[in-house]
Formats: structure tokens, sequence, C-alpha cells
């Protein structure tokens, strides 16, 4: 596929942080852009399925690009990372890999519009604020990325947070099927906002800031919008109620979608694309 | 000299989706380096995710095999400096409008509001359907003038 800007070498001792992270990132917009790719054909309308379709084949193409930088550190190749990895391999955070609701999109698809709003708007705005932050990696093919996606990300954002403003602005239906969304998505956010058992190394070798630096920025930037539509919410709400993604912890849901997901790919996984 | 050549084959290569554009009038093309028989080009992607790179890539090694000048020719997509909308050239901005499409806003007030002509009568009473098209790079407007749908190159730069 595509290769990004030159390698530099890396030092061993920041390697290990430096992979974790950039899993994290890979793997977190790989299982949403695939989440996003169920709904093709089934959001509210023709307009959304449109502007759905394509945030997913953007947010599809960073993880392409974040899986590439592995590649480049020697983790394998794109393909095998992003289909041949079992769930406990995978970094992603477990709110990300949850169904879209009760069914299946080839058949009697009951899926949750609310939880899709509500899931995206507050993800891309955590993205947002961590890809801000690596705009000034000490890695600098991390950095480089990091300005690209963020250009993307912009309408993204606009779009998901036009939609979560507007249902809870609604009332009625909307307002308590969004309110029922919101807790569920809380419940799993520190998921989200957690970088891991490397946390730390990460920050010190300047990597991306401090996790808890990210998480009160994302809390900061939030609270005005809450306000706004009314809603309280406290740094309490944010749990890690079905497991921690990042050490490898997950829910049926994703093996589920990996095996359909990686379907083409294990009938022959030295096929060229 | 070659390099001149090179960049005049490049002009032969279009955008796979808007034919009237090539990759250089796009403000794609970084870098063109030639080593003796061998030539290498440096491509910025517009979107990241987008399926027509390999198609590009492709039509990149055929238009510079085709000239018999250069042995070897090497693509590579880079990503800094990043692509942004202003990169496309005063005459690729003619030949989106010839496509249909308008092309992207110079101007962005900071509420992230843009505006755009209609590229069919050229009217300013437009308005926005949605921000996502039929491909990455492309938003959907409606004229209220000549009452046409259209479509325009989304506005991208680093200050987003």
């Amino acid at each position: 596929m595509n290769e990004p800007a030159g390698n530099i070498p890396i030092d061993s001792k920041i390697k290990p942080a430096l992979t974790s992270l950039l899993y994290q990132l890979a793997d977190d917009d790989f299982i949403l852009a695939y989440r996003g790719s169920e709904w093709l054909g089934l959001a509210p309308h023709i307009e959304e399925d449109v502007a759905f379709s394509s945030i997913s084949q953007d947010t599809m193409g960073h993880a392409a690009m974040f899986y590439q930088l592995l590649s480049n550190l020697g983790e394998g190749n794109v393909d095998s990372l992003a289909h041949a990895r079992e769930a406990s391999e995978r970094q992603n955070a477990v709110l990300l890999e949850l169904v879209n609701g009760p069914g299946h999109y080839l058949s009697s698809a009951q899926y949750d519009w609310a939880f899709a709003v509500v899931r995206n708007y507050f993800y891309s705005q955590a993205k947002k604020i961590r890809l801000d932050s690596l705009k000034n990696s000490s890695y600098q093919p991390l950095a480089e990325v990091a300005l690209k996606v963020n250009m993307e990300l912009y309408y993204h954002l606009l779009h998901w947070k036009t939609w979560v403003i507007q249902l809870m602005q609604a009332g009625g239906e909307a307002r308590t099927r969004m309110e029922a969304a919101i807790g569920k998505v809380l419940a799993d956010f520190e998921g989200v906002l957690n970088l891991g058992p490397l946390a730390k190394e990460m920050a010190e070798h300047d990597l991306v800031e401090k996790e808890e630096v990210l998480k009160q920025r994302w809390l900061f930037i939030m609270k005005p919008v809450f306000e706004s539509v009314n809603l309280s919410v406290s740094e309490a709400d944010i749990a890690m109620k079905n497991g921690n993604g990042r050490i490898g912890e997950h829910t049926a849901d994703l093996d589920d979608a990996l095996s359909t997901l990686s379907e083409v790919y294990s009938i022959n996984p030295a096929a060229s694309w | 000299m070659l390099i001149k050549t090179a960049l005049e084959a490049l002009h032969n290569v279009k955008d796979p989706e808007i034919d009237t554009i090539s990759i250089v009038d796009l403000g794609m093309v970084e870098q063109i380096k030639v080593e003796g028989q061998s030539v290498l080009v440096k491509l910025l992607p517009t979107f990241m995710g987008c399926p027509a790179l390999d198609i590009i890539r492709k039509n990149v090694e055929h238009e510079l095999g085709k000239e018999g000048i250069f042995e070897k020719v090497e693509v590579q997509f880079i990503y800094h400096p990043p692509w942004t909308s202003d990169r496309v050239t005063e005459n690729g901005r003619i030949k989106l409008k010839e496509f249909g499409i308008a092309p992207p806003p110079k101007f962005i007030s900071e509420t992230g509001e843009w505006h755009v002509d209609c590229p069919f009568c050229g009217s300013a009473y437009t308005t926005m359907d949605n921000l996502f098209g039929p491909t990455a790079c492309r938003s959907i407007l409606y004229c209220k003038s000549c009452r046409n749908p259209f479509e325009a190159m989304k506005p991208v730069s680093t200050m987003m």
C-alpha cells in the first residue's frame, strides 16, 4: 500500500511504548470503521448513508496508516496486522467493538442510531485531542501522520456533534434513547481514554502527553456541550465496565466481528489485494 | 531536462474519478527525482482512505515507462507536507469547473463555514446538502438559482 515518510532508527527502550501506542491507534480506528461499515444501507436517511460510509472509509484509511507505521517498525505486513491477529492481541477499546445493536446487517438488523452517534461523537473528540497531542510527538513519522489525519477528522467531529446536539434537543423518544446511549458509552469510555500499561513510558519519551492530561482536556471540551443540552455528566460516570481492551481484554462481539471481517483474507492469506 | 520530460508526462495522468484534471494540477506531485535512467515520483494523497491511489500509482508508472527514457520508475506516497486544497493550481480550478465540480473555497470563516459558487451558472446562491459526497474529497451542494445539484471539492487545511 502506501509508504509514509522515511523511517528513523528507533531506540529499543522506546519501542515497546511506541508500538503499543500505534496498536491502540490502529486497532481503535480499524474496528470502529468496521462497525460503521455495517451501517451501510441502514442509516436513517440516504444523505446519512453517504456521510457515514465516507467517514468510515476515511477512518479505515487512518487505521491503514497506523498499521503501516507498525509495519515499518518490523511488526509484519499491513494486511496481516489488520486481519490475522486474534482478539487477545488487539488493543482497541472495548467500547468500539460492541455491536451496533441486535440482529445482523444482512437481515433483521435493529441497530441503535443513538448509540452510533454518541459512540462516534465521544470517540472522535477523544481522537481529536489525542491527535493534537501527537502532532508534537517525538516520533516524527507519527507526528506527520497525525497532522494529516487531523484534517479529515475535522469533518467527522462536526458531523457527529451536529447529530448529538439535535437529537438531545429534540425531546421525546430521541432524548430518552440518547440518554440511555450516553450512559452505555460512558460506562466503557475509560477504556477509550486510557493508554494502557505503558502510558507512563509514552509520556516520558514524549510520544504523547500524559493520559490524565488528555482525559481532563476531553472533559473540559465536553463540559459546555453537555451544559448546552442540559445534561449533567461527572468524571465518576466514566468507567470500564466490559474490560480493558488495551491489555487484550475483549468481548465476544470482537470475536464475531473478526471472524466475519477476516473471512475472505483467511481463504488465502498469501493472495495480493 | 529529464525532470521536465517527466513532469510533462505526469500532466497526462488524470484523477481516475475526475478525468479533466491531472495529478499535477491537483497539487499531488511533491517531487520528481531523476538519477541516471531511474525516476522517483513523490506524491501526496488527497485523502488517506482514497481507493484511487493504487490506480494513480499504476498510471504514473505506465505514463513514465511509455516514454522509453526511464528504465526504472518508482512512485512513493508521502504525507509530509500534507496535501491541502490550496495546492490545486489555477488551471486545476478551471478543469474542476469544466467537470462540474466547484473548486475548493480559498477562504474558510472562523466558524468553519465556507461558500462556493455554482460551477454551472456562477451563482453564489447555493446551499450545502451534505458535507460528505460520493468520494472522500467532495461535498454535495445545491444551486438555488439554476436548481442543479452539484459537488464541490472540500477545503482541507492544516488550520483545521
